[in-house]
């Protein structure tokens, strides 16, 4: 279904314009890092881009084959949602709802938790397992489902160095797999390590879009250049 | 519709299975429509189970104020109907609503009041001029106001003493439209007269001050009468075990039933049956 | 002070002899306030939960009126049910009047609004938390409700135990719908009530005690219950 194109694609809400004209293509490959400061208006772009909101004004197409409706996109979130049921549930619940028969449900479930490392807490109740489990089971419920596409909003924001390399870790192999990684991020070496390219968003406009190396050497933008210094030497 | 029908009956089925108390279906029972004084004075937990073992029949009494337990007994949702207004209850036979009238037994009403008597009527006989001596004086009234037997036998003595007390309500003459226990709990806790009958009088258990101020006055006998509920008119009521306790309360069993039935050694209720049976 | 003393010592007395009457009056007010419960959960918690993520118009004042039925009187309740229910209404035909068949319906009435309201705002709340996960994975409007139906059961066990506490503690409507027959439909409120205008007041008070006494427990239980499954659950 890839490419995604977005036309002058624009969001307000309450008089607030959070997306300002954004048009883009994104297409299959390389894996792609939304990048800019908090605020920015990079997670309120994926959630255009995967269907949970409604541009303003703009369209977004999915011009590709097959799936014109862009049913075959999945998003994990900054923090995850689990259901009140077991880990192994909440990956069988996803596979329920994108139709995937009985049979095949818990076998797929399985696999994939046996991917994420998870196999060994597969029957406890999701909710009580830790922060960096509950991030690595939403990539495996989204994961299970196969997408074409996967939107990453923040994955390891709320989440420690082990548990943040862990994750990263779970996204190259999805992304070895053949899914198209969307990924936003406000964390500069998490973009380098993990984007090829990098769209660099700043109040609501895209600013910049650049291959990951040009971005940090030379960024086109005084505003990407002003958040690269701002941001490194914490980083 | 049909449909509509069908599914209350299966909701209305399971309902049943879920909260039918412990009764077999082929246990045999009627529903008496009766009054909160019969009930309440203890005649019935009396009584009844004499019946029962005779007949094997269950009577469960519903106990109401006389204008609903009538009510109820029009409306068809009760087989016999035990309670005291005879002028009603003639009245509703004439109409068609009941059949087999009979007179069963009757006890008497009492004025009671507070032990300090504010009207003086302690010791009077008449009790036409007691309740003129209470208006005069304005010492506290409660009535029932609810439009049961005891009330109608009250407002039948103001009329008979020329007095129309619904004038005053709110001042002297208190309304308190519920039950005897509760306008009596109501006369006790405001020390005032009220009119009762002796049956709930002698069981009721939260006196405080007050005593009988008044007895023995012909006007307050209190006639009780049972009948049936047409089964002309509805055909479910369950004719032979209705008419099988009418038959007995009014037979020599039933009758001696009553009057054995005393509280403190005082005899409630006296049977005064004209037929022994049919 | 003296009545409330009597009244304790009547309330244990009757528990200490496990007085079979007793036994059975209690047994019967918790059958007919549990299938009550029942029916209303049946009925509320559908209701409540497409309340809750439904979006159609007449929706607000819905949760407006169903607000404002968690207030309806018993006895407005009881006689509405009494009239459906007479031989000469138009449910008559089941003979159901004066049996706890009837109590169930009534009380049924009575807590359905408040298990629908409740549950409408518990699964609302949900929703706010759930929403973009859920329809991220594809989830109908259907398909979320149930969804939060189930996610959020713990919460709804309070939901239904407001409900239990409101059918055990009226009076009005079983009243008039049961008629309060001794060894049939006499329940706890009623014999209280019956009590009372009998002037028995400790009587009264101490059956009112034994109620209470009741409720609590059951309250209890089911926090129990429910503390247990959200450790478990998270």
């Amino acid at each position: 279904m890839l490419p995604l194109e977005l036309r002058d694609v624009s969001f307000a809400i309450n008089g607030r314009t959070l997306i300002d004209h954004v048009s883009v293509e994104i297409g299959a490959g390389p894996r792609t890092v939304i990048l800019g400061p908090n605020g920015a208006g990079k997670s309120v772009l994926m959630r255009l881009c995967h269907g949970l909101l409604p541009a303003s004004a703009g369209r977004i197409i999915w011009r590709g084959a097959g799936s014109a409706d862009g049913s075959r996109q999945a998003m994990v979130f900054q923090r995850p949602v689990m259901l009140r049921r077991s880990a192994l549930a909440n990956v069988v619940y996803g596979l329920k709802l994108a139709g995937v028969s009985r049979a095949e449900r818990e076998l797929r479930a399985a696999d994939v938790l046996d991917a994420v490392d998870l196999s060994a807490v597969s029957g406890r109740p999701a909710r009580v397992l830790s922060g960096g489990e509950q991030q690595r089971l939403a990539l495996a419920r989204a994961w299970a489902l196969n997408p074409e596409v996967l939107f990453l909003d923040e994955p390891t924001a709320n989440l420690d160095p082990n548990a943040t390399r862990d994750v990263e870790s779970i996204i190259n192999q999805i992304c070895a797999g053949g899914t198209k990684i969307i990924m936003s991020t406000h964390n500069l070496g998490q973009a380098r390590r993990l984007g090829d390219e990098i769209l660099f968003l700043s109040h609501g406009r895209l600013v910049e879009r650049s291959p990951v190396e040009q971005f940090f050497k030379q960024p086109a933008s005084a505003e990407a250049a002003a958040f690269i210094r701002a941001e490194l030497p914490w980083n | 519709m049909e449909l509509t029908r069908r599914l209350w009956s299966g909701v209305l089925a399971s309902c049943m299975l879920l909260a039918a108390p412990g009764v077999p279906g082929a246990q045999r029972f009627i529903t008496v429509s009766s009054t909160t004084s019969t009930e309440n004075s203890g005649l019935f937990r009396h009584i009844l189970p004499v019946f029962k073992q005779r007949t094997g029949i269950e009577v469960r009494v519903v106990a109401q104020g006389t204008g609903q337990a009538l009510d109820i007994g029009k409306r068809g949702d009760c087989d016999v109907v035990f309670v005291h207004d005879k002028a009603a209850e003639l009245r509703m036979v004439k109409e068609g609503w009941f059949v087999e009238r009979h007179d069963v037994m009757y006890n008497d009403f009492v004025i009671v009041g507070p032990k300090s008597d504010p009207a003086g009527i302690v010791g009077m006989k008449d009790a036409i001029e007691a309740l003129a001596k209470i208006h005069d004086t304005g010492a506290p009234f409660t009535s029932r106001g609810d439009r049961s037997g005891t009330h109608a036998a009250e407002l039948r003595l103001w009329k008979a003493a020329g007095i129309n007390p619904t004038k005053a309500t709110g001042q002297w003459y208190r309304e308190t439209g519920s039950g005897m226990g509760a306008t009596l709990n109501t006369a006790s806790g405001m020390n005032a007269y009220t009119l009762t009958d002796r049956g709930t009088w002698l069981s009721f258990g939260n006196k405080g001050e007050l005593i009988v101020a008044l007895e023995g006055d012909e006007r307050l006998f209190n006639q009780y009468g049972v009948m049936l509920v047409n089964p002309a008119r509805h055909p479910h009521v369950k004719r032979g075990p209705g008419l099988a306790f009418i038959d007995w309360i009014l037979s020599r069993d039933g009758q001696k039933a009553i009057a054995h039935y005393k509280i403190n050694g005082q005899q409630l209720f006296f049977p005064n049956a004209k037929t022994s049976g049919r | 002070m003296n009545d409330l003393n009597r009244a304790f010592a009547e309330a244990f007395g009757l528990i200490g002899a496990l007085d079979a009457k007793l036994v059975e009056i209690v047994t019967l007010s918790l059958e007919v306030s549990v299938a009550a419960v029942a029916f209303a959960a049946v009925a509320g918690f559908p209701l409540g939960a497409a309340l809750a993520v439904g979006r159609f118009r007449g929706r607000g004042s819905i949760i407006v009126l169903l607000n404002a039925l968690m207030g309806l009187p018993p006895v407005v309740v009881g006689l509405v049910v009494y009239l459906l229910l007479s031989r000469a209404g138009p449910l008559g035909e089941f003979g159901i009047l004066f049996t706890p068949a009837a109590m169930v319906i009534a009380q049924a009435v009575l807590v359905t609004p408040i298990i629908a309201a409740l549950s409408r705002q518990t699964i609302e709340d949900a929703w706010r938390e759930y929403e973009e996960q859920l329809r991220s994975l594809g989830a109908k409007r259907l398909n979320a409700a149930f969804t939060l139906l189930w996610d959020t059961r713990f919460s709804l066990i309070t939901v239904m135990l407001a409900g239990f506490g409101r059918a055990a503690a009226e009076v009005g409507a079983v009243m008039i719908v049961g008629g309060n027959i001794d060894g049939v439909t006499r329940v706890m409120t009623t014999a209280i009530a019956l009590e009372t205008s009998k002037g028995d007041l400790p009587l009264a008070l101490g059956l009112g005690i034994i109620l209470v006494g009741l409720v609590i427990m059951v309250n209890a239980a089911a926090n129990l219950i429910r503390e247990a499954a959200l450790r478990r659950y998270g």
